[in-house]
């Protein structure tokens, strides 16, 4: 593997996030640590899961991720609409779950009551150097 | 058996693979009697002092049997402070057994273990595969019936 | 656009229904059926779609658009109407996205926004296994670098100019460790990575492990090309299955990709890793003992020197790091040791991962700039106690660690800032307590672990802690006496003093922590004969206090053997032949009534 080759691999992912994000896809992350999963995130993915492929909805992407830092909300969910900040929810169960997938992620109306915050955190940027 | 002859077979001539052939003869077996350990021992021409000294040393492995599912009580600082010790004492008298012994179906055995780091959930109990987090010991029998 | 669309899904909200009783099923139905798309248009059924509670909705699909039925009347026509306008992509979305003025922005929760991450930088936003994910966030970037374009003694003096140190709580400093591993000629070398995380309370490697894989094996990688190794292990600890996955797919992922095995980048660097689930023995955390355990014998720690730097896995030159050191490594290598120094405290470079529990509104993981005070992790970004409860203490370091009170929250916490006070920050786990802990029975919890982790190879620590774990027995069922504090402490010493490795050297620390700050509760559990936080059962009497008691009959509710009976207005008996002294009723009286 040559620098162009990463490179090429780092552009390629950017660039397909883009188009989805053109092309209207919603992403929900569930966050399955350990934690979330203890909490109840494998009900959180199944519900979602479950909604898609009933509904055969092929503008969700449906991710696992990691924790996300907040374990006494878990289980959390991300959900990214485009031309939306991206909304962290808690405490889920496959009922509310599915009010967020309704609400939030087909119909674009965030669920307030359930939402933890807005946005992303800011993590470390790469600093240039020399 | 043969399966652990297998497993035996294919660890017997790497250095130090002792402790993973322990892991997967156990996987195996469920427990590992001393009557196994000597076998062992004699097949990967070490002493049995030493499958035995590894064996009691590490908590992994268990020389009584075990039951198919293993209650597992998180004992963490974390699930301390929220009461995993009557967890542990009201799962003893729900399943009819104490530390160390399984139920006459074999199903069920318990365990206190170490933390399993899921300390945002305290208390903890693992059931076989499954976690349960945030259990109120008030109500620790229903997990028995969900799991 | 009307061949796009493969299933209208409407709503069956019986709030819908009961705001406008149209029955949409049916109204579809006859639509499509007049449109002619019957049979090529599907119908699903679905809860409320966007919370509109104002008649009914519905959603063309795959799509997604979401259309209002507002009247019955020229249905036909106005679903004609719907398809016709999916063409113009901006027109029919009911649901602008609102302002969303009710949802707080992550900058403003005290929670996210305090945090600096420079370790937990990936954290719930990338899927650990695919590797693609991580290049994308600059993963693997760092070892490219390393490999193009620095000698060995550049990524050492860069790790040395980061002012790095070790995470796992001893503090050593990382680039001095590489340096030494480097300078011994015996090969081969090895990298091992330190994942077994035993503290209780401490799961923050676990986390790192779990979520951003491959930051760890890049930083290994790296380690190893500074020191001259070939081949690296993880040491994980069997507790964490889901790290385990995690890690083998990285390492697949990253064979595959050329980041590891022969030949790495075309550079002509070999190295590999392999992962050695650990049996379960917190001593098997020190670092000597995680070596024999790797080698298949018991994990008991020897006496240094050598350093493992010199003699280590195998009798050869050895570097381990923990997992959270190793997760730093790449960030260092991108952004320079310089930038990280300037991070942190002067002699704490950089950030920490601390995983916050107990008693504590916000649980979770927090990186914070080193040097940050205890108030601020705990009551700023823990959100303060949970509950009506007041904060008591808290825990650090795990058993290695000690408790500190209110009067130490404004500390910064660094390596070394909270030794003075009888704590240490160690891995980073921090459990919170409140006024319902007793702290004699915290101090009992940690010795016992210590017993039952003990390896069993020195006298002070095998032996010693179990005669400190009975005089602490005595204590908390009601048979103390007044010399047995200072029994305590002579014991703890002597165990702190003599004991052969770290674990065993630290084990009295809770001990020790708590008899200073906590001397009182000592005391009134052995000249008074109580437990100020009702825990210690022998030492309740199990009476209702009737200056206290508010007459409000919630003991008796919760008692499951009828042991108290009350009626209204009166202070409740407690017929003590019947309590099994389950102190259920103790914890339900928010008057403390009942002791």
């Amino acid at each position: 593997m040559t620098i162009k080759e990463l490179s090429k691999i780092k552009e390629t992912y950017i660039d397909e996030r883009k188009k989805e994000l053109e092309e209207g896809v919603a992403t929900v992350d569930v966050h399955m640590g350990t934690c979330g999963i203890a909490a109840g995130g494998r009900n959180v993915f199944s519900a979602l899961q479950g909604e898609i492929e009933r509904l055969g909805v092929e503008n969700v992407k449906l991710r696992v991720t990691g924790c996300a830092g907040l374990c006494s909300m878990e289980p959390m969910i991300t959900v990214h609409l485009p031309g939306q900040a991206p909304v962290k929810y808690g405490k889920l169960d496959a009922a509310k779950t599915r009010e967020i997938f309704y609400s939030h992620v087909l119909g674009g109306h965030p669920k307030a009551e359930y939402a933890i915050g807005q946005g992303l955190e800011k993590p470390q940027k790469r600093v240039e150097i020399e | 058996m043969a399966k652990v002859d297998a497993v035996i077979e294919a660890y017997r001539k790497v250095p130090g693979a002792l402790l993973i052939a322990l892991e997967k003869t156990q996987d195996i077996t469920l427990y590992l009697p001393v009557d196994l350990q000597r076998y062992i021992a004699s097949k990967m021409d070490i002493p049995p002092s030493k499958v035995s000294g590894v064996v009691t040393f590490y908590s992994y492995f268990s020389t009584v049997p075990r039951g198919r599912r293993v209650v597992k009580v998180c004992s963490g600082t974390a699930c301390y402070v929220k009461r995993s010790g009557e967890i542990l004492d009201r799962l003893k008298q729900k399943i009819g057994v104490g530390e160390g012994e399984v139920t006459a179906d074999g199903e069920y055995s318990i365990e206190e273990v170490r933390c399993l780091g899921a300390c945002g959930l305290a208390p903890v109990v693992v059931i076989g595969e499954e976690t349960f987090g945030l259990i109120d010991p008030e109500h620790v029998e229903e997990i028995i019936e969900k799991a | 656009m009307i061949s796009s669309v493969s299933k209208i899904a409407y709503c069956a909200s019986r709030k819908c229904k009961f705001r406008k009783p149209i029955d949409v099923r049916s109204l579809l139905e006859r639509a499509l059926d007049e449109l002619g798309y019957r049979g090529r248009i599907g119908l699903v059924e679905t809860d409320c779609l966007i919370s509109c509670f104002q008649g009914p909705s519905i959603m063309f699909l795959p799509g997604g658009k979401v259309f209002q039925v507002l009247s019955e009347e020229h249905f036909t026509e106005t679903l004609k109407g719907f398809f016709a306008s999916l063409q113009h992509p901006t027109s029919p979305l009911l649901s602008e996205p609102r302002t969303e003025k009710e949802i707080p922005g992550i900058e403003h929760l005290d929670f996210f926004a305090k945090q600096k991450l420079i370790v937990l930088r990936n954290r719930g936003h990338i899927d650990a296994e695919a590797i693609e994910e991580y290049i994308a966030h600059d993963g693997y970037l760092a070892l490219y670098k390393t490999l193009t374009a620095m000698t060995p003694e550049a990524v050492i003096g860069e790790v040395k100019l980061s002012g790095l140190r070790g995470r796992g709580g001893a503090g050593f400093p990382t680039g001095t460790k590489w340096e030494e591993a480097r300078k011994y000629g015996a090969f081969p070398k090895y990298v091992i990575c330190n994942g077994d995380e035993g503290d209780p309370g401490a799961f923050m490697d676990r986390s790192v492990m779990e979520s951003d894989p491959h930051a760890v094996l890049e930083g290994m990688i790296v380690c190893g090309y500074a020191i001259g190794a070939r081949q690296g292990h993880i040491y994980v600890r069997a507790e964490y299955p889901l790290a385990l996955r995690m890690l083998r797919t990285a390492i697949d992922r990253a064979r595959e990709k050329g980041f590891l095995g022969r030949n790495i980048l075309g550079t002509g660097f070999d190295f590999d890793i392999d992962i050695y689930p650990g049996a379960g023995a917190f001593v098997c955390g020190e670092s000597t003992a995680l070596m024999y355990s790797i080698e298949g014998k018991r994990g008991m720690p020897r006496i240094k020197p050598p350093r493992s730097t010199e003699s280590g896995l195998w009798g050869k030159p050895t570097c381990l790091n923990n997992v959270e050191t190793f997760a730093n490594v790449a960030q260092i290598i991108l952004n320079g040791g310089q930038w990280f120094r300037s991070i942190g405290t002067q002699d704490s470079a950089g950030t920490k991962v601390f995983s916050l529990t107990g008693a504590v509104k916000n649980v979770g993981l927090v990186e914070v700039p080193m040097g940050t005070d205890l108030r601020t992790i705990i009551f700023e970004i823990g959100g303060g106690i949970r509950g009506n409860a007041r904060f008591k203490a808290v825990q650090l370091g795990g058993p290695s660690g000690g408790c500190l009170t209110d009067e130490h929250l404004h500390l910064p916490v660094t390596f070394d800032s909270l030794q003075d006070a009888g704590a240490m920050m160690g891995s980073g786990g921090i459990v919170v307590m409140d006024d319902t802990n007793c702290m004699v029975d915290v101090a009992r919890f940690f010795t016992q672990f210590c017993v039952d982790e003990s390896c069993g190879k020195c006298v002070p620590c095998r032996v010693g802690l179990r005669v400190m774990l009975g005089t602490l027995e005595k204590i908390i069922v009601g048979q103390g006496e007044p010399s047995d504090l200072e029994l305590l402490e002579r014991q703890a010493n002597h165990i702190a003093s003599t004991s052969h490795c770290g674990l065993g050297q630290a084990a009295p620390n809770p001990v020790l922590s708590t008899l200073r700050y906590f001397h009182d509760e000592y005391v009134a559990h052995i000249r008074e004969k109580r437990c100020p936080a009702l825990v210690c059962v022998d030492l309740l009497r199990f009476e209702v206090d009737a200056e206290s008691c508010k007459r409000c009959g919630l003991c008796s509710k919760v008692c499951p053997v009828d042991a108290i009976t009350w009626q209204k207005k009166e202070v409740a008996v407690l017929h003590r032949e019947k309590c099994i002294r389950c102190k259920s009723c103790i914890r339900a009286c928010k008057f403390k009534a009942i002791h």
